[in-house]
């Protein structure tokens, strides 16, 4: 034995320094494969896109079917809990093209260059009367308002605009299936998923106007 | 995609979630095990693995060591596929520059995995999960479907045959 004897304290701190192995340089190109692969096997369930916009960051979601869910900012923090415990555990960060499709029409939009939008929408997070009142609304034309009454009248419950409005407050594809068109009888903007900000400034966009904050 | 009987179990975490909580240190984990290029394929392996067979994680408490078991399986597979070749030189250089930060005093702390890779299996594998992965004992028994007490036994075997390997080196 020699003085340099290495101890066992020594080995396992040179073990541990291992820890420090800087993997980022390396992180983007193997997770962008990852997901690639996926992909091409099937694997990927539901794909998640942040998207810009003048309300801020839009959380979007897609299935094989189509766009699933759009979310606010406010709710991108549990966006992908809801998706993996409402659709599937197999939730990635991942492009797909019906969620570029969205994007690029959401954008046109933003810009008042689309009135209507056409991209394949999974309507699996609702259903029953939510859903007849959703199908209804879709069809209300831009720059058009119906009454909650109107709606709940239009899906075949007439009396039923208490569930129409729990129906367009729990729309899981807002601005796509535009519940922001329908509101009280009144005539007051009413409550928004969004925030009654946002559903203030899509009225005011598509009157005429921009997206843009006090416009 | 399963609609049956999902609200009876625990929900998961959505993958994306996984990947970005443990893939980094699962990554260190496979390239400690196989060298920074095969790591790397061991890596994807693992998750697309892990991807495959995400419907049938049972406890979602556990995805940490249900994931470093399906590393520790494909990197025995790489192991044997490329038999008892030494890792090359570059993968060692790789790891110890990663390692050292760039400094020459601490350069000789990543020559270890050069000897780690000689390791047998088990101590490889529970070299990489006690100071890489940073595991404890128990949840190395996990993760190796072994005893608790083997879980020590490997870790000590291993750093005891690396103390006599670096003797010798210096001898």
């Amino acid at each position: 034995m020699t003085p340099t004897d290495p101890d066992t304290e020594a080995i396992e701190h040179r073990l541990a320094a291992g820890r420090e192995l800087d993997v980022e340089p390396s992180w983007r190109r193997l997770t962008d494969a990852l997901v690639q692969r996926a992909a091409a096997e099937d694997l990927l369930d539901v794909a998640v896109e942040r998207h810009e916009s003048p309300f801020g960051a839009l959380m979007l979601a897609a299935t094989r079917e189509g766009v699933v869910r759009l979310g606010f900012p406010d709710e991108a923090d549990g966006f992908l809990d809801e998706l993996a415990r409402l659709v599937s555990g197999r939730v990635m960060r991942a492009p797909r093209p019906s969620l570029a499709a969205a994007r690029h029409q959401l954008d046109q939009y933003f810009d008042r260059g689309r009135t209507r939008f056409d991209v394949p929408l999974d309507w699996r997070l609702t259903r029953g009367f939510r859903r007849e009142v959703l199908t209804v609304t879709s069809a209300i034309p831009y720059g058009r308002t119906l009454s909650y009454a109107e709606v709940a009248a239009c899906a075949g419950s007439p009396r039923a605009w208490r569930a129409a409005g729990t129906a367009l407050a729990t729309n899981p594809l807002p601005i796509l299936v535009p519940c922001h068109r329908v509101l009280r009888g009144s005539g007051q903007i009413g409550p928004y998923r969004g925030g009654t900000e946002v559903k203030r400034r899509l009225l005011s966009l598509e009157a005429g106007g921009t997206a843009d904050q006090g416009a | 995609m399963p609609s049956g009987g999902r609200r009876s179990r625990a929900p998961v975490p959505p993958f994306a979630t996984v990947l970005e909580q443990h893939g980094r240190v699962l990554l260190r984990f496979c390239i400690s095990q196989a060298g920074p290029d095969r790591g790397e394929d061991v890596f994807q392996e693992t998750m697309i693995s892990a991807l495959r067979a995400y419907d049938t994680l049972k406890d979602p408490d556990a995805v940490r060591s249900w994931l470093f078991s399906i590393a520790a399986r494909k990197a025995i597979d790489s192991h044997r596929a490329v038999g008892r070749a030494p890792v090359p030189v570059d993968d060692v250089d790789v790891i110890r520059s990663a390692v050292s930060g760039g400094d020459p005093a601490n350069a000789a702390g990543g020559e270890i995995w050069r000897d780690v890779a000689r390791l047998p299996d088990k101590q490889r594998q529970a070299v990489g999960l006690r100071f890489i992965a940073d595991l404890s004992h128990r949840e190395i028994a996990i993760v190796m479907g072994t005893s608790e007490a083997a879980a020590r036994r490997n870790v000590f075997e291993a750093v005891r045959r690396l103390r006599e390997d670096l003797t010798d080196a210096v001898r």
